[in-house]
């Protein structure tokens, strides 16, 4: 049973890294704000619930399952709402030049 | 556990140095805060490097300094808005930032390295 | 080497990169984005280092407030970079190189030679720690054994914030501070600044509560309820309180007030300055921690808003 449960951990633990890996050479590499936001989005929603995701058979009760579940949803409030006011600001930017 | 201490304590060590560095010659004010505050973090991770070698009775890191490096860092922080309300103000009243004492940009540039 | 030695160099020269371009990046305001990712690593160090208390104030005080109180300079004192260019010469900045190598480098040997057995107060403190019947053994040193420091350290907030009030011009004396907050009203910020004080409060008053047995406390939560108040102000849901508001003065003294009274009382009743009545010990604690919650959140709130800058009216 633990080592079922310590499989799911590293599969998905690893496949998060992954996302943020991939979120972070889109965020080096892609031109503009816009394209950088969509990268990092991947990082954020994906990468960190997969984190979360492979972490949730290791906590020790209920109350810690909780406590992650709770974090995943506001970094994705945080996020979404970062990401939001720096594409409104990018593009108040863009029609003011 | 005794080499993640050690290298931790060599990260505050040149981080120490970074600070330093920047305090020195970073010429906007701000710089300096932000360098100051470098310096700052890198001497709470030698007290944090000192408290984790003094790891004992079931506690991994001795809780006096850690309380220390909490209080500090709590006063850092305050000093670090008093100085930048300072800095604030001084742009409010003349519009510059500059540390001179003389107004004229020329005279600020330092005779040494030209 | 074993694969945590491996993360703990690679978090290391991590964390010093940050440093590095922090002190060396040409924008100050890329300087203090830089500040904000090296503060938020700094506490993974603290983290590595078994001191988790710790590392939640550096994430929350020092990375995450001052964070934002260097973004706001900066981006308020953007137009004032063209004009300072007095760039110390070549001279100055060899003898800078040499001196902060000089000190880093002792400072690495000290660490280097420290030696094998290190001091220690951690079994007095497990040994005491029947006094508080706190079980958190930074909580315990903050509440009980080092008071006296939690309490001057009170009075230095207090300091810094009278400080900052002093600098208001004549004609904001007493005024709302910083400036005023424009935000669409049906905008994703207000969005935020509706949805999210309800879950941080809660979030905040748990940190504090959890500070008795686990890690946290007055001085975590009471940064994370700041945050919350200041994300309504930015977001133009709630003005700064005008400083000379008499409620405020009073949540302002309202920590170190009781702080101190209860040390006067220990002079009354026990054996010395701030010595609780073993019976009361947790009480008192608790009590102290409630008003210093509140004091601290109002506190760090305030000197994020800066000097007052409009008058009352």
């Amino acid at each position: 049973m633990s080592l079922a449960r310590d499989m799911m951990t590293i599969a998905a633990v690893s496949a998060g890294a992954f996302f943020f890996l991939a979120g972070t050479v889109g965020l080096l590499r892609f031109p503009d704000t816009l394209t950088r936001l969509h990268a990092l989005t991947k990082a954020d929603n994906l990468g960190l619930g997969l984190v979360v995701l492979g972490l949730l058979p290791q906590a020790g009760s209920l109350r810690d399952g909780f406590k992650l579940i709770g974090i995943w949803l506001l970094t994705l409030l945080a996020g979404a709402t970062v990401s939001q006011l720096i594409a409104r600001t990018a593009r108040e930017g863009e029609t003011a030049k | 556990m005794t080499s993640g201490a050690t290298v931790f304590g060599l990260c505050a060590a040149v981080a120490v140095g970074l600070g330093l560095y920047g305090l020195i010659t970073n010429p906007q004010p701000l710089r300096k805060i932000i360098a100051f505050n470098v310096l700052g973090s890198g001497v709470f991770l030698l007290f944090g490097v000192v408290g984790r070698r003094g790891a004992a009775a079931g506690i991994g890191n001795d809780p006096v300094p850690q309380a220390l490096v909490i209080t500090g860092v709590v006063v850092a922080f305050a000093a670090t808005a008093l100085a930048i309300a300072l800095l604030l103000r001084l742009f409010q009243k003349t519009g510059t930032t500059t540390l001179c004492s003389d107004v004229r940009p020329s005279a600020c540039s330092d005779p040494s390295g030209d | 080497m074993s694969i945590a030695t491996v993360f703990e160099v690679v978090l290391a020269t991590v964390v010093l990169g940050f440093g590095f371009w922090t002190t060396a990046v040409r924008k100050t305001y890329s300087a203090a984005v830089g500040f904000v990712a090296y503060g938020l690593l700094v506490a993974l160090i603290w983290v590595r280092l078994d001191a988790v208390d710790v590392a939640l104030t550096e994430a929350a005080i020092s990375g995450g407030l001052g964070g934002v109180l260097l973004l706001g300079a900066a981006a308020r004192l953007r137009d004032s970079e063209t004009t300072a260019a007095e760039a110390p010469g070549n001279l100055t900045r060899a003898c800078a190189a040499v001196l902060s190598v000089l000190i880093a480098a002792a400072l690495a040997g000290a660490v280097w030679l420290l030696p094998e057995h290190a001091p220690t107060l951690a079994p007095r403190i497990v040994a005491n720690a029947w006094a508080t019947s706190l079980a958190n053994p930074v909580t315990n040193v903050l509440m009980a054994f080092r008071a006296m420091d939690t309490m001057l350290e009170k009075v230095v907030l207090l300091l810094a914030i009278i400080g900052v009030w002093s600098l208001a011009p004549d004609t904001a004396w007493g005024g709302r501070p910083g400036p005023c907050h424009r935000a669409d009203p049906n905008g994703v910020l207000a969005f935020l600044a509706r949805l999210l004080p309800p879950v941080g409060i809660v979030v905040g008053i748990y940190v504090f509560w959890t500070g008795a047995d686990h890690p946290g406390g007055a001085f975590q939560g009471g940064a994370i309820l700041a945050s919350m108040w200041l994300l309504a102000i930015m977001a133009g849901l709630a003005d700064t309180p005008a400083t000379s508001r008499r409620w405020l003065r009073c949540i302002l003294i309202a920590g170190p007030g009781l702080f101190l009274a209860v040390g006067l009382g220990g002079l009354w009743f026990g054996s010395a300055f701030l010595a609780y009545p073993a019976a009361y010990a947790k009480p008192l604690i608790l009590g102290i921690e409630v008003a210093m919650i509140l004091t601290i959140a109002a506190t760090l709130g305030l000197l994020l808003a800066g000097a007052p800058e409009r008058s009352v009216k």
